[in-house]
C-alpha cells in the first residue's frame, strides 16, 4: 500500500532525498535496501576517512538546521585521532517556526537517516549516536525506535554492521519542549539532562561536546544527504544546486498558498516560482506582502525583494538568511504588526533567560508590541523597537536573541506603514504596561 | 515506585544508553515518559528520578520548571494544544484557539472539572505546512477547522462532559 503523502508533490522538484517518499512500506529497511539503501556505506567503508570528508566538502553541503555552516568543514573539525570517545548527535528538536521537514525525513525515510548517520561514524571515527527528537514528536520518537530496532535486528546497527567490522550503536532521546535546545550547545546540556542553556564557545563541541568528548552534531537533514552524497559523488550533488550551495533542501512552504506543504528544491529555485509555481500562488489572486525565507529567526522580505535565487549566499547579500527552510508566505491583507507580535511572543516565551539582553529585551518588546497591537501604540514606540532590538544583536551566548531581534528590525524597517496606519486609526489612550 | 513493565524496560535500555558515570542523561526523558503513566510530575517521582539516575533530587526538581511539556499538576485525559505560532495564526489557528476556548469552557493550560480535557496554546509544533494544527496528547491534527475541531472533541467525549 502506497504511503499517503502530507502533501501532493509538485513535478518541480528534484527528489534526491525525498525519492523514496510515498513508495509502499517507505520506512521498513527492505525498502530502503532494494532502493539504493546501504550502497554508500559500504562504499564509505572502502575509503579512507579523509576521503570521505573531502566528498562531503566537495558536495557543497551546508547545515540544514539553519546556519548553513558547511558541513564538510565541521566534520574536519573533529579530532577523529583523539583518545576520547567521539559522539554523533543528531538534531532533530525540530522547532523553528515554519519547519516541518525532518518529520517527514525521519517518518518516511528513517533508514537514510540512519546510514548518513554511519557513514558519519566512518568519518570521524565514532561508535554511538544520540538522536535528540522534540517530545512533540512523540510517535516519531517510537516509530525511530521501531526502525533502529529493525536496523538492529538485520544488522544494520550494533556489532559489525553489514559484515564490514564496522560497530556502532544508535539511541533515541527525547526532549521535554524547548526551542533553546534546537540550539547546539543547550541541546548538549539537555542530553546531560540539564535545563537547556547555551553554552560559551570555544570550546565548540568538536572539541569538547557531549560529556566533555569530541561531538559532531548535525541536523536531520543534513545526515539524510550523505548517502546521495558518497553513493553518487559530492560533484553530482554539488552540481544540483549554484556554487557554494549544493544540492537540494526540503523547502517547507506554509502560509498564504494554495498548495502549502514540502517540497524538495535544489539550491539556488527562484522564489517567485516556489510561490506561484511549486505552492500554486496566492489563494484569491491576492497579492504578495511579505515572505519569511527560512523560519522565524530570519529577516522578513517585502514583495519585491522577493525575486531571487534561493541559496544561502543570495539571502545573505540581501541581509537576509536561508534559514532552515520553512518558509512563510504572506498576503495583502496581513497586519504587519500581528506578525511582529507574535514572533515576538514566541521568542520572549522560549528565550531561556540566561543572558540578559536577551530575556528582558524579548520580554520588553513583546510588551510594547502587545500595547501597540492593543492600540496603545505610540509614535516613538517604532524607532524604540528598533533600537531596542538592535542593542541585542551579539550580545548574548547564542543567536535566539539575534533570532528574536532580526525579523523585529526587518518588520519595523520594512513595513512601517503598517505601525503608522495603527497610529492615525486609533486615538492614543494612557496605558501602563503589565 | 514502580512503573509499568514497558516502561521498566525502556528505562533499562535508557540506563546503559550513556556513557558510563552520565546517568544523569536520562533524567528529561525518563521524567516525560514516567510523567504520561503517573500523570503529573509529582514528589515522588522526582524523587524516584534522582534515585535512579543517581543525581540529588534537587537537580531533576531545577529541570522540570524548564521544559514547557514537563508539568506538576495533572493535566486532563486529553490535552489540547491548538498551535497559534506565525504559520497557524496566518491560516486562523488565532480563531481556532479562540473557537477552542469556547468548546472546552476552558482558558490556557486549564482542565475541565471532571478532569477529561485540558487546553493549552502552545507554540509551533512542526505542523507549519499543515496550518493550522492540533495536537491532542501525542496526536496531531492537520488543517483543523472549528467544524472538525467540534468533531474531534465530540469523539472523544464519551463520559458525558457537557460541552459548552
Amino acid at each position: 500500500m502506497a504511503v499517503k503523502l502530507y502533501n501532493e508533490p509538485s513535478p518541480l522538484e528534484t527528489r534526491v532525498l525525498s525519492k523514496r517518499f510515498g513508495l509502499p512500506n517507505s520506512a521498513s529497511l527492505d525498502t530502503y535496501l532494494a532502493n539504493d539503501g546501504f550502497k554508500a556505506f559500504r562504499k564509505a567503508r572502502e575509503m579512507k576517512p579523509e576521503q570521505i570528508v573531502e566528498e562531503v566538502k566537495t558536495s557543497a553541503l551546508r547545515g540544514r538546521g539553519g546556519a548553513g555552516f558547511p558541513t564538510g568543514l565541521k566534520w574536519s573539525f573533529v579530532p577523529r585521532t583523539s583518545p576520547k570517545p567521539k559522539y554523533i548527535v543528531i538534531n532533530a528538536d525540530e522547532s523553528e517556526p515554519g519547519t516541518c521537514k525532518d518529520r517527514l525525513l525521519m517518518e518516511y525515510d528513517p533508514h537514510q537517516m540512519i546510514e548518513g548517520i554511519l557513514i558519519a561514524g566512518l568519518a570521524i571515527d565514532s561508535h554511538k549516536g544520540y538522536l535528540y527528537i522534540r517530545g512533540e514528536y512523540r510517535y516519531l520518537i517510537d516509530h525511530m525506535d521501531r526502525a533502529i530496532a529493525e536496523a538492529y535486528s538485520k544488522g544494520y546497527l550494533g556489532k559489525n554492521i553489514a559484515g564490514t567490522g564496522f560497530d556502532f550503536d544508535l539511541y533515541t532521546h527525547s526532549g521535554a519542549g524547548a526551542y533553546e535546545c534546537g540550539e547546539e550547545t543547550a541541546l548538549l546540556d539537555s542530553l546531560e539532562g540539564k535545563r537547556g542553556i547555551p553554552r560559551m564557545k570555544p570550546p565548540f563541541p568538536a572539541v569538547a561536546g557531549a560529556w566533555a568528548s569530541p561531538t559532531l552534531l548535525n541536523n536531520v537533514e543534513t545526515f539524510s544527504a550523505i548517502p546521495a552524497i558518497i553513493r553518487d559523488g559530492g560533484a553530482a550533488f554539488a552540481a544540483l544546486g549554484t556554487p557554494k550551495n549544493g544540492g537540494t533542501r526540503l523547502v517547507c512552504i506554509s502560509g498564504h498558498v494554495n498548495k502549502p506543504g514540502v517540497y524538495e528544491l535544489p539550491l539556488g529555485f527562484p522564489m517567485l516560482k516556489a510561490i506561484y509555481e511549486v505552492a500554486g500562488g496566492i489563494p484569491g489572486g491576492k497579492k504578495l506582502k511579505a515572505v519569511v525565507p527560512g523560519g522565524s529567526s530570519c529577516p522578513l522580505l517585502k514583495a519585491d525583494e522577493c525575486d531571487i535565487p534561493m541559496d544561502y549566499d543570495t539571502l545573505a547579500k540581501i541581509g537576509s538568511m536561508l534559514g532552515s527552510g520553512g518558509m512563510v508566505v504572506m498576503d495583502e491583507t496581513t497586519d504587519m504588526v500581528k506578525v511582529a507580535l507574535r514572533i515576538m511572543r514566541f521568542y520572549a516565551h522560549e528565550s531561556c533567560g540566561w543572558c540578559i539582553p536577551c530575556r528582558e529585551g524579548t520580554t520588553w518588546l513583546r510588551k510594547i508590541l502587545q500595547r501597540f497591537d492593543d492600540g496603545g501604540g505610540r509614535q516613538e514606540d517604532v524607532s524604540l523597537l528598533g533600537e531596542l532590538s538592535k542593542n541585542m544583536l551579539g550580545r548574548t551566548f547564542c543567536a535566539l536573541g539575534d533570532a528574536a531581534a532580526m525579523p523585529t528590525i526587518s518588520i519595523v524597517d520594512k513595513f512601517a506603514a503598517d505601525f503608522e496606519k495603527r497610529l492615525s486609526a486609533e486615538a492614543v489612550p494612557q496605558t501602563v504596561m503589565v | 515506585m514502580t512503573f509499568s513493565p514497558q516502561l521498566e524496560a525502556r528505562f533499562a535500555k535508557m540506563l546503559i544508553a550513556y556513557p558510563e558515570g552520565c546517568k544523569r542523561s536520562a533524567v528529561v526523558p525518563m521524567l516525560i515518559y514516567a510523567q504520561d503513566e503517573v500523570g503529573a510530575v509529582t514528589p515522588e517521582l522526582i524523587d524516584e528520578v534522582a534515585r535512579r539516575c543517581e543525581v540529588a533530587p534537587l537537580q531533576v526538581d531545577e529541570v522540570v520548571g524548564y521544559y514547557s511539556m514537563l508539568h506538576r499538576q495533572p493535566q486532563g485525559k486529553y490535552h489540547v494544544q491548538v498551535c497559534t505560532n506565525i504559520s497557524c495564526m496566518l491560516m486562523g489557528g488565532t480563531e481556532l484557539y479562540e473557537h477552542a476556548r469556547k468548546k472546552l469552557g476552558l482558558g490556557h493550560k486549564e482542565t475541565t472539572a471532571d478532569g477529561q480535557f485540558s487546553l493549552e496554546e502552545v507554540e509551533c509544533m512542526g505542523a507549519c505546512s499543515w496550518a493550522p494544527a492540533v495536537e491532542i496528547n501525542y496526536d496531531f491534527h492537520h488543517h483543523v477547522t472549528p467544524e472538525q475541531f467540534d468533531q474531534l472533541i465530540d469523539g472523544l467525549n464519551k463520559n458525558g462532559m457537557k460541552a459548552h
